[in-house]
């Protein structure tokens, strides 16, 4: 027997079932089809004004820095600013995601690389597919536009979050990814970060900047 | 390296190891004080955590009961996703799939994120025989992996080892880097980490990491790191494997976001891992970046057979180490002294199912039952039960110390006959009292060995509770 | 709330074995707290609830004295034990028992729901709130595990015991860490039992207390035992017997004062 049939077996002979009961076989269709949500803390809840302040103070709890702008296009003057208050170069990788593409970068003196990282981009700009306030967590889907090796490969990460895009809670990150990508299906990644990289593996002191950004940043856009 | 084979039979020993360990009771400090305290902050700031940890449990108890399903329909989308499954019933088949997926792509080096269920297999042990370099990336493995260590605790391996022997490792290991540099603070030993495990991750040929849920509705694997390492491992290489137990499955990205509610919060107190990253699959035609290939090795290694059976509930355990954080055994001696993969509450009742309970059965029998392991566990598992059922097992088959079997049986001897009880323990009471009338305590006692080579013990007050109320009161009852 | 007047409530007095052994005068302070709070407290011929049998996996031994003891307790309102974890034994682990046996489990289902702890019965189910008693001088108070988590007894205790004249409670750190008693794994594990009851003796100590007292005489035992052997000077009892204001015996592991030499 191969090892799958082995194992379905097994299993099926430890519940004392044979697999082919219409009640069970309607009760799992029926959850994954429906995907009931269950406890939803409070925390996150709330009008658009309440959301993007919890998403701002959970944000900052967990590490991040937050800045709003008002327009879209005040994007690339706040990132030149916090490059050059952080001592950093005004060097910029990012990916095709049009959101960006469409800001003015040239007002600004900061060189914009496109495509992924391959690990010797100081800084990387990103633009989230969703926010959510329970948690301060940025949800950052894989593809062209947004490349996943620019979220982990750069020292410092920017994330840029359309105030339209902040959710309250997960259940309406995955709400968004099934009207963008169709019910049970999915981008190759979808990355959930949550502050800047850390470890607290050496004596219990926690220290940013493992393996992933040592900084994370990410800018509001009110509008829009 | 994993530790090669299990000590958990000798326990004694290794707890006799430990308590005289300073560097680890130092260490054990600290573990004390840190994880209880951030999790009960946690929680406190969660007014739906209980609740949460009903619906945790209850997604768990739901899944388990129709893992057969589940499993079919997490297989289905996987293949829709241009995923591979591979079943593998055993340790060594799951080793087997690992090694050759490694050589038929001829990998040289593979980058590991935290695994226990490679742990489990030894699968490290594999790969280095087959001599293919196994990089562990979570820093705390890779410390370890550097001294020839098993973790000592699932989320936190390296919890035992402090800073100068860290900086130890590091010379001994990073020998490209310049011998005079300054080790001593944890943030420099960090950066050295980072620049090392940064070529190692884009140089890589594989990339392997565990996963903390397979979601059946989407097809996606889920992994929680704070570092970034598992990401990187996955990321960069050409070939993604996953690694994964069946109860890792859950039904849908809903139930994966209730139990991630109480995972982060449950282990490091955090509300929410760093990274928590869905992957489904290799690479799409327009992605820049991603694995060519993704496949998913599903370890059974008994599991299976815990279905249905009195260990079922341990099924549920989503790996957050609260229980150990808790345990007061645990913070005696550490990961260590359990003699295998798995420490703690949670290694006690898992260990003698997965090696046998001649092998585990020591540590189901080093509880005290305080009960501080179920209070805390997100899936309300009742581990001292379970701890109890492994003793059950045991004294069914004879396998627990002679002289507490006659102990026992000579007390319930006389349990089961109330009115000689009463007789003979009022003599012996009086007899003792008087004994010890002098000190109100003994410092040795003959049959009591094992109690007064720590502690003395106190004398009894003489004629007994039952046999004072009788003559108090002249009544039977 | 008891109405002694008209019909007393009548408890059971499970005093259980280490109280009937080895130290009778807990037993007696339950009879007179029972009794200052209207009931009419019976002892039924006792032996042991069964929970050494019970962790040591010997189902067998541990329900022929449930049965045993469930029999001998029969005609009582409630069933009270001073102790925790005896308490705990009856209250939660006898329905289990029983398991696949639907007659017995009904039986122990009924008479689990009469079990009480003794101080978690005052206060929570004759509703009382204060004794008279006193005591002069700081006191340490540890949560044994059993009485803790399994029938909540926190609360309870600390309420009585603040109504106490003279008497001040002084925290531990970690009152509700074990004292690394577990019955036989005191024994069976004693190297590391070791390890942990000295981890709580300096936890006492460093209360300053000179009086512990906790609701179950086996951890108090080990706690004496500890702090006698590192030589110590806290003296150890019963949290019964000073609610009742009956501390003429010794503490637990002292003598008689009159049979120094």
């Amino acid at each position: 027997m191969s090892p799958r049939n082995e194992i379905l077996a097994n299993i099926r002979a430890s519940l004392g079932v044979t697999g082919t009961e219409a009640t069970r076989r309607l009760e799992v269709d029926d959850r994954i089809q429906r995907a009931p949500a269950g406890v939803i803390p409070a925390r996150g809840q709330g009008d658009a004004a309440a959301i993007a302040a919890t998403f701002k103070l959970e944000a900052e709890r967990a590490q991040a820095s937050v800045a709003e702008v008002s327009r879209a296009a005040d994007v690339p003057a706040e990132i030149a600013r916090y490059l050059r208050d952080a001592n950093l170069p005004a060097s910029l990788r990012m990916g095709e995601d049009p959101r960006l593409a469409a800001m003015p970068w040239g007002e600004t003196a900061i060189e914009v690389a496109r495509g992924p990282s391959d690990g010797h981009d100081l800084n990387g700009a990103s633009a989230a597919f969703a926010a959510v306030a329970e948690t301060g967590t940025l949800a950052l889907c894989s593809g062209p536009e947004n490349p996943t090796t620019i979220n982990f490969l750069p020292d410092n990460h920017i994330v840029v979050v359309f105030a339209g895009d902040i959710v309250a809670d997960y259940e309406n990150v995955w709400k968004k990814l099934r009207a963008g990508y169709g019910k049970g299906v999915m981008p190759r990644t979808v990355n959930l970060v949550t502050g800047p990289s850390r470890s607290a593996d050496i004596e219990q002191t926690l220290l940013l900047g493992a393996h992933g950004p040592r900084r994370l940043h990410i800018v509001i856009v009110r509008d829009g | 390296m994993s530790a090669a084979a299990p000590t958990s039979s000798h326990f004694k020993d290794n707890v006799h190891e430990a308590l005289r360990n300073a560097p680890l009771q130092k260490a054990l400090g600290h573990v004390r004080a840190n994880f209880i305290e951030r999790r009960a902050e946690a929680v406190r700031r969660l007014p739906e955590f209980e609740r949460l940890r009903d619906s945790a449990r209850d997604i768990k108890d739901h899944t388990l009961a129709h893992l057969d399903l589940y499993l079919e329909a997490y297989e289905g989308k996987l293949g829709e996703l241009g995923g591979q499954l591979h079943y593998a019933l055993t340790a060594k088949d799951a080793v087997d799939v690992v090694l050759s997926l490694c050589r038929e792509r001829g990998a040289k080096s593979v980058t590991k994120g935290k695994s226990m269920i490679s742990e489990e297999i030894g699968l490290n042990d594999a790969l280095e025989s087959a001599g293919i370099e196994a990089i562990e990336t979570d820093l705390g493995e890779y410390i370890i992996q550097l001294r020839g260590e098993a973790p000592s605790h699932i989320i936190a391996p390296a919890v035992h080892v402090n800073g100068e022997e860290v900086a130890e490792e590091f010379r001994r290991a990073h020998l490209h880097l310049p011998a005079g540099r300054d080790l001593s603070e944890p943030v420099q030993l960090l950066a050295e980490a980072r620049g090392v495990l940064r070529d190692k991750f884009l140089n890589a040929d594989v990339g392997i990491t565990g996963a903390n849920f397979l979601v059946a509705e989407t097809g996606t694997s889920i992994i929680v790191t704070n570092e970034g390492n598992g990401d990187l491992t996955q990321i960069l290489p050409k070939v993604h494997i996953v690694i994964a137990s069946l109860d890792k499955i859950v039904p849908t990205l809903e139930d994966a976001a209730q139990i991630l509610r109480v995972l982060a919060r449950s282990a490091t107190g955090q509300d929410m891992s760093v990274y928590t990253t869905l992957s489904s699959g290799p690479r799409r035609p327009t992605d820049p970046d991603g694995p060519e290939e993704y496949h998913v090795v599903l370890l059974d290694n008994g599991r299976s057979l815990m279905l249905g059976g009195e260990f079922e509930d341990m099924l549920r355990c989503i790996r957050c180490g609260a229980c150990m954080n808790h345990c007061p055994v645990y913070h005696a001696v550490g990961g260590h002294a359990y003699g295998w993969v798995y420490p703690g509450p949670m290694g006690a009742v898992l260990t003698p199912t997965l090696i046998g309970v001649a092998e585990g059965g020591q540590l189901p029998n080093a509880s005290t039952f305080c009960g501080r392991c179920e209070e805390v566990c997100p899936v309300r598992i009742p581990l001292p039960k379970m701890m109890r059922h492994w003793r059950e097992r045991e004294f069914e088959r004879h396998l627990s110390p002679a002289t507490l079997r006659y102990g026992l049986a000579f007390w319930a001897f006389f349990a089961k006959r109330p009115t000689l009880y009463r007789f003979a323990s009022d003599i012996a009471m009086r007899a003792l009292s008087l004994v010890g009338r002098n000190k109100g305590r003994f410092a040795a006692l003959p049959l009591a060995g094992a109690w007064t080579r720590y502690r003395d013990f106190p004398a009894p007050q003489g004629a007994t509770f039952q046999s004072r109320w009788r003559a108090k009161s002249g009544r039977v009852k | 709330m008891a109405d002694a007047a008209r019909d007393p409530i009548r408890v059971g007095l499970f005093v259980t074995c280490l109280v009937d052994l080895f130290r009778p005068s807990v037993g007696f302070a339950a009879v007179k707290l029972l009794e200052d709070a209207g009931c009419r407290v019976f002892v039924p011929s006792q032996t042991c609830c069964g929970q050494p049998a019970y962790n040591s996996g010997d189902r067998a031994t541990t329900k022929d004295l449930a049965r045993q003891l469930m029999a001998a307790f029969e005609d009582c309102d409630y069933v009270v034990a001073p102790s925790g974890s005896c308490a705990g034994m009856l209250a939660k682990h006898y329905r289990e028992l029983f398991a696949g046996e639907p007659e017995m489990a009904g039986k122990a289902q009924r008479f689990s729901e009469k079990c009480h702890e003794l101080v978690s019965f005052l206060v929570d189910v004759l509703g009382v709130e204060k004794v008279d008693a006193h005591f002069n001088g700081a006191v340490a108070y540890h949560d044994s595990c059993s009485g803790l988590r399994e029938l909540g007894v926190a609360r309870q205790p600390r309420r009585l015991l603040a109504s106490v004249a003279g008497l001040q409670l002084v925290e531990m750190k970690t009152p509700d860490v074990c004292c690394g008693f577990g019955g036989t794994f005191a024994v069976k594990y004693g190297e590391l039992s070791d390890a942990i009851v000295a981890r709580k003796t300096a936890d006492i100590v460093a209360t300053g207390a000179p009086t512990l007292l906790a609701g179950d005489v086996g951890c108090l035992m080990n706690m004496a035992g500890k702090l006698l052997r590192e030589g110590k000077p806290v003296a150890a009892r019963h949290v019964a017997e000073v609610l009742a204001g009956m501390t003429d015996e010794p503490p637990i592991g002292q003598p008689k004062p009159e049979t120094k030499a």
